[in-house]
């Protein structure tokens, strides 16, 4: 229990990622969502990280959390300009109002 | 929904709780006060262990600051990711966020990967966060905004996340994770160079087109609309 292995970042990995998805699933405001998105891509290279310093010995999994890291900054930049102009056709951020093409 | 202690309402915009900012700074320079020194006696211990090559206390002693370091930063991931969930409030969930991406690139130092946590904390902390603050505060009329949502989808995610992380744990406590080859010392800056211009070049010039791309998009999409 007092050494820290791949085990323990792997647990706390999968809680972020839970409640990354948790966050997904039933927040309405836009913006929330993409926090969730941000807690899973984090989980998600916590693990990468965590793989090549206990398991593999490689850097592999530091160097595509890079990649990961490169990725999210850029969906972060696409999204918000999404979010704004979703904000300026439709006066709000909820995402249930989004509806106008539901037929 | 409860917000168990999270809770901002529309009638409290008087004033800043003092209390609490104080008790929130506090807290955040324990952290940093006991995190620096641990780091320095973790990383150099497993240093030194690394060419001795020889069991000897300073191992021991280096793995026990580990275990208390990664306790309290992996607390601080989990409470921050949990303020997230709990959190109503939209500024509140970007401030929890900006706990669990800091706490996070200390968990990358903790683990030697020295570059990695600067570069999360350059880019994550420092930009990704900066652009969902700003979408905070250009989508909503007023900052105590909130949507709530019904209560069959709160009950609904939980159950699915909470069985999905009981899983997991217990998958992951259970496995048999094979040989396992740490790397004390970690990596150097130059291996990351050298294996991103040969081994990963491809994806290094896709990242960069895809950089091209979303700014691009980005400029494109936050035109003003012209009249036609």
């Amino acid at each position: 229990m007092l050494t820290i292995g791949l085990t323990h970042y792997l647990i706390l990995a999968a809680f972020m990622f839970c409640c990354g998805l948790y966050v997904m699933t039933i927040k309405r405001n836009a913006v929330g969502i993409l926090i969730g998105v941000e807690l899973i891509l984090n989980a998600a290279s916590l693990n990468l990280v965590a793989f090549s310093r206990y398991k593999t010995g490689l850097l592999d999994g530091q160097i595509v959390a890079l990649f990961v890291i490169v990725l999210a900054a850029a969906e972060a930049a696409i999204a918000i300009a999404i979010f704004v102009n979703y904000y300026n056709n439709l006066a709000t951020i909820d995402v249930d109002r989004g509806d106008s093409l539901n037929g | 929904m409860s917000d168990c202690g999270f809770r901002m309402e529309d009638s409290r915009q008087g004033p800043v709780p003092v209390f609490r900012l104080t008790l929130g700074a506090m807290l955040c320079a324990a952290v940093l006060v006991l995190a620096a020194p641990g780091l320095a006696l973790a990383q150099a211990d497993g240093g030194a262990t690394a060419t001795e090559t020889a069991a000897n206390p300073p191992a021991q002693a280096a793995s026990v600051w580990e275990a208390v370091l990664f306790y309290i930063v992996g607390g601080t991931v989990a409470l921050t990711a949990l303020g997230c969930v709990l959190s109503t409030n939209i500024v509140r969930m970007a401030t929890c966020l900006f706990g669990t991406l800091g706490a996070v690139a200390i968990l990358y130092f903790l683990m030697a990967a020295n570059f990695l946590g600067a570069i999360q904390l350059i880019v994550y902390v420092g930009g990704t966060l900066i652009v969902i603050i700003f979408g905070v505060m250009l989508t909503s009329k007023s900052p105590w905004v909130k949507f709530n949502p019904r209560p069959v989808e709160l009950l609904a995610g939980g159950a699915v996340c909470g069985l999905l992380f009981a899983g997991l744990a217990v998958a992951m406590w259970g496995a048999d994770w094979g040989r396992l080859t740490p790397n004390p010392d970690g990596f150097e800056v130059a291996h990351i160079g050298w294996s991103l211009l040969t081994t990963y070049l491809v994806p290094f010039e896709l990242a960069s087109v895809l950089l091209l791309a979303v700014m691009i998009g980005a400029a494109y999409l936050a035109r003003p609309e012209r009249g036609e």
